[in-house]
């Protein structure tokens, strides 16, 4: 297994999917600023268009349009007969990270991780830099979340889809009611990614033009200590990165805390000490991020933007 | 790559275009914009070169673009073409 | 002694070149129908008979109505069947309305225009060459009045549509079924033209105060059933967009404001209509709160955004030249603090004061932009007219912060270009460039520049956006013209700015 790096190096708030078969999105949405774009193949696009969404997708992923952005590709499902002709048509066109649906356990994340090397050597790209972002969307991916986010060094983030999750489940998902249904997964797909070391995301929020229900979820998986959410509008960029950003007195604090730290290494103390208490490694580090936080959310300590 | 029947890909919505292919004796392309005025010649060397690419030497191909960049046409095109020979992509010689 | 009752020495040498009294007239009281006809005439046909209009004259019309302008073609009707040919028309702005236009340019009633700006299918006709024996003359708002004053449009009868008016003429855009709210371009044709008609719906009680178009300047009144249509002349409130990419190009608009140097209490702003601009404005309704802003006045264009402003307390005063919706029209009927400004007082440099001279910080929109931060908003980029001069270039040259706003890319074409088509405000007075795909600020500016850097607002370059509009859509063809000049553009101060050569086909 190749050492992993941290999901520390990039933002990872915001995923905005963006039907595969929507010519004018995928021309436009580079503009709104999410943390990733995702060109889906999958649920947005009718069988009948399976094969020209593939097309528009390949030819995006090679376009100058989307250089230098990072896009994810969802995938249709491993037992659907897209699966194969998807893999193709994105690897080859180099694509960042593939993002498989209806996980249910990591055998089918090993499956993926060698198709991709099959796929990376016929076509020439560099082995192993296709990553994969599992979406757990049933009873099993929630019990297997584990093992499902360690199954390979490709993995760079697991995500919970709440539709299927809830009808496998035997109950709704309704965004507006109480969302006590949800916990359990959510605790699951968040344990998961804290020991594999990699970003999570928690499921869509249809209705876009009920901001306040949005806000209210996005508090209570920030909350929870989710990394970002998965987005169906560009309107909802905007409130989940202000939601996400650390207050200015956080900042200020972090700058302290990294200060401080910094401060003990120079002088050769082992012990970190701020406002008369202890600040050890865990918190240093939260530290670290709060401030990258800060910088991609814009926040400053003192004016400044927002 | 050879035209057998006639295939449609693409929308008329804004930012797409929508091709339409026919099997015919010998290569004749048509492009509507409406941005002919400013991206009509560039558009016509795109669906020309496109078509080169694939191996399509005969045909009726008609594009209605509506202000669609350069590689939504390629991918419109590419789309009616393998409709219409009915073949699977070569991923690399698109 | 002589006169009236024998009681004026008119031999005196005191009274040498004075006219003695005659005997009282009889009472303009007694007969009410003489006292209406002075002014009330039955049809349109005899107001311009009256008027003593004919061949080769200027006749003048404000755009108040917009798309819902159903007068001009009324009265061009009626001039063609009398038979009256070879006209200036002269209204303050045409619309896609006005398609008919073209065919009394082809028979000859009409074979001048002067205008802020053109639509649909007459500007398409006219940018095409072969229609009109002169080219155009686009002038923006206060070089329309600073036109009249000079002398230079000059109009023989000014034909202004209202929705009601006294039997003496007094009007306002506030009563009636076809309120338009502010008359700021009519005052300029009320106070230039030879002759004043005012075309009105219905004839209502004198006093119609507050009066707005004035007694003393009105001459004839013709009664027609319709003078604008409604429905297209204010539909509501004008929403604010909720398109994503022009919230964005808002946000960042409203970012600059705050930060540009002249977020200060007490000042003054133009945010204007369309797209991103109500969202600006409100937007920066939240920003004003926050920091405890409040604005001493807005100017334009108001729309009920800005009034909205104005009714929580954080903007002191509305100077309205053209209401752009029914909320700000009858904010007019409401509140003392929102008044009428003419388009002379607006933006004239004819004026002995113009509103934009004391402006702060004005939005504006752009078709197209080039390097040196030149603004079109008149021609396409397919060269045929399709918008208008209108107020911009006039608050360019008097604001101290000028920001324009548009999107990089419209559907595949770049905003930016190298050189514009057709130069409507030069890039000397535009400050800031706001578009979704960045901000950059015009080189002229650096304490701009520095400001926005130091609040943490991304800057890039003009070149640099147009490096990726390029590298996004491939490069545009320039458009192929004729040698034909179909119109001429005229700075606000008169001058000649740049021509509009015809599109060839």
């Amino acid at each position: 297994m190749k050492a992993k790096k941290s999901p520390a190096e990039r933002p990872s708030r915001s995923m905005l999917f963006v039907p595969g078969s929507n010519a004018a999105w995928l021309s436009t949405v580079q503009v709104y600023g999410a943390d990733y774009v995702m060109f889906d193949l999958e649920d947005s696009v009718s069988v009948r268009e399976k094969d020209t969404a593939r097309l528009l997708v390949h030819e995006a992923l090679k376009s100058p349009v989307w250089a230098g952005v990072p896009v994810v590709v969802r995938v249709n499902a491993i037992n659907t007969p897209f699966f194969r002709d998807d893999l193709e048509a994105v690897v080859s066109a180099g694509v960042a990270i593939v993002r498989l649906p209806m996980v249910t356990d990591a055998q089918m994340i090993r499956h993926l991780d060698a198709e991709l090397g099959v796929l990376e050597g016929k076509y020439g790209s560099v082995p192993g830099t296709t990553r994969i972002l599992a979406a757990v969307e049933s009873a099993s991916g929630v019990v297997n979340a584990v093992a499902i986010a360690t199954a390979s060094p490709r993995m760079m983030g697991i995500a919970l889809a709440a539709y299927d999750y809830a009808m496998d489940m035997h109950t709704t998902h309704d965004a507006a009611a109480d969302e006590s249904q949800l916990f359990f997964a959510r605790c699951a797909i968040l344990h998961a990614a804290r020991v594999a070391k990699i970003h999570c995301y928690d499921v869509i929020y249809a209705d876009v033009n009920d901001t306040e229900g949005f806000l209210r979820e996005v508090a209570v998986i920030k909350k929870l200590g989710f990394d970002g959410k998965s987005l169906v509008n560009p309107r909802q960029i905007e409130p989940l990165h202000n939601a996400f950003a650390p207050t200015p007195e956080e900042v200020e604090r972090a700058h302290r805390v990294v200060a401080a730290a910094a401060e003990a290494e120079k002088v050769g103390m082992g012990v970190v000490a701020l406002d008369g208490k202890m600040i050890d490694a865990p918190i240093i580090a939260a530290a670290h991020r709060t401030i990258r936080l800060a910088q991609v959310s814009g926040v400053q300590v003192a004016g400044g933007v927002r | 790559m050879r035209i057998e029947v006639d295939a449609v890909a693409g929308t008329l919505e804004s930012s797409d275009a929508l091709v339409r292919v026919s099997p015919a004796e010998e290569l004749r392309i048509e492009v509507t914009s409406t941005v002919e005025a400013q991206f009509g010649a560039e558009i016509r060397r795109t669906v020309a070169e496109q078509l080169d690419r694939l191996g399509v030497t005969e045909g009726l191909i008609s594009v209605q673009d509506k202000g669609a960049l350069d590689f939504v046409i390629r991918a419109r095109v590419q789309g009616a073409v393998l409709r219409g020979a009915q073949a699977r992509p070569d991923w690399r010689k698109l | 002694m002589s006169g009236w009752q024998g009681r004026v020495p008119t031999d005196a040498v005191e009274l040498a070149g004075l006219v003695p009294f005659a005997g009282p007239a009889p009472s303009t009281q007694a007969d009410k129908d003489a006292r209406r006809a002075r002014k009330v005439v039955g049809s349109l046909t005899e107001a311009i008979s009256r008027s003593g209009l004919g061949d080769g004259d200027t006749i003048s019309f404000h755009h108040h109505f917009r798309e819902g302008d159903l007068l001009i073609l009324q009265v061009l009707a009626e001039v063609e069947a009398l038979g009256i040919r070879g006209l200036t028309l002269a209204s303050s702005s045409l619309n896609a309305c006005h398609g008919d236009v073209v065919g009394y340019i082809e028979r000859g009633v009409v074979s001048r225009i002067y205008t802020s700006g053109m639509r649909g299918t007459l500007a398409a006709r006219i940018s095409r060459g072969g229609l009109l024996p002169h080219p155009v003359q686009v002038h923006s708002h206060g070089g329309r009045a600073a036109l009249m004053a000079s002398g230079e449009l000059r109009p023989k009868v000014a034909f202004l549509g209202v929705s009601a008016c006294d039997e003496f003429g007094n009007a306002n855009g506030t009563s009636g079924a076809s309120r338009c709210g502010s008359l700021g371009y009519a005052l300029v044709d009320a106070m230039f033209a030879e002759t004043v008609v005012l075309v009105t719906e219905q004839v209502v009680a004198f006093p119609n105060t507050p009066a707005v178009i004035r007694q003393n300047r009105v001459d004839l009144i013709v009664v027609v059933e319709r003078v604008g249509d409604p429905s297209r002349i204010n539909v509501g409130a004008t929403r604010t967009t909720t398109n994503p990419r022009d919230l964005l190009i808002a946000r960042r608009a409203t970012d600059v404001v705050e930060h540009g140097g002249f977020f200060v209490d007490g000042f003054s702003i133009q945010t204007g209509s369309g797209g991103a601009a109500t969202a600006v404005t409100d937007y920066l309704g939240e920003r004003m709160e926050r920091r405890g802003v409040k604005a001493g006045w807005a100017l334009g264009g108001i729309t009920g955004s800005m009034v909205a402003l104005h009714e929580r307390g954080l903007v002191g005063r509305l100077l309205d030249v053209q209401s752009f919706d029914l909320v700000a029209a009858s904010s007019l009927e409401r509140n003392p603090g929102h008044t009428i400004v003419s388009a002379s007082e607006y933006a004239s440099p004819a004026a002995k004061a113009a509103c934009v001279d004391e402006l702060d910080v004005v939005i504006l929109s752009a078709l197209e932009i080039d390097l040196d931060y030149n603004v079109n908003v008149l021609t396409g980029s397919d060269g045929l007219m399709m918008g208008a001069s209108g107020g911009h270039c006039d608050t360019a040259a008097g604001a101290k912060l000028v920001v324009v706003v548009a999107p990089l890319i419209r559907t595949r074409i770049p905003t930016i270009v190298e050189r514009v088509t057709t130069l409507i405000t030069p890039g000397s007075n535009v400050d800031v460039l706001v578009t979704d795909y960045g901000v950059c600020v015009n080189p002229r500016r650096p304490a701009v520049a520095e400001r926005l850097a130091a609040a943490g607002i991304k800057v890039t370059t003009i070149e640099a956006l147009f490096a990726r509009a390029l590298e996004i859509c491939g490069r545009p063809r320039a458009v192929e013209t004729t040698d034909e000049i179909v119109g001429v553009v005229r700075y606000r101060d008169g001058s000649v700015i740049d021509v509009v050569r015809a599109v060839a086909s």
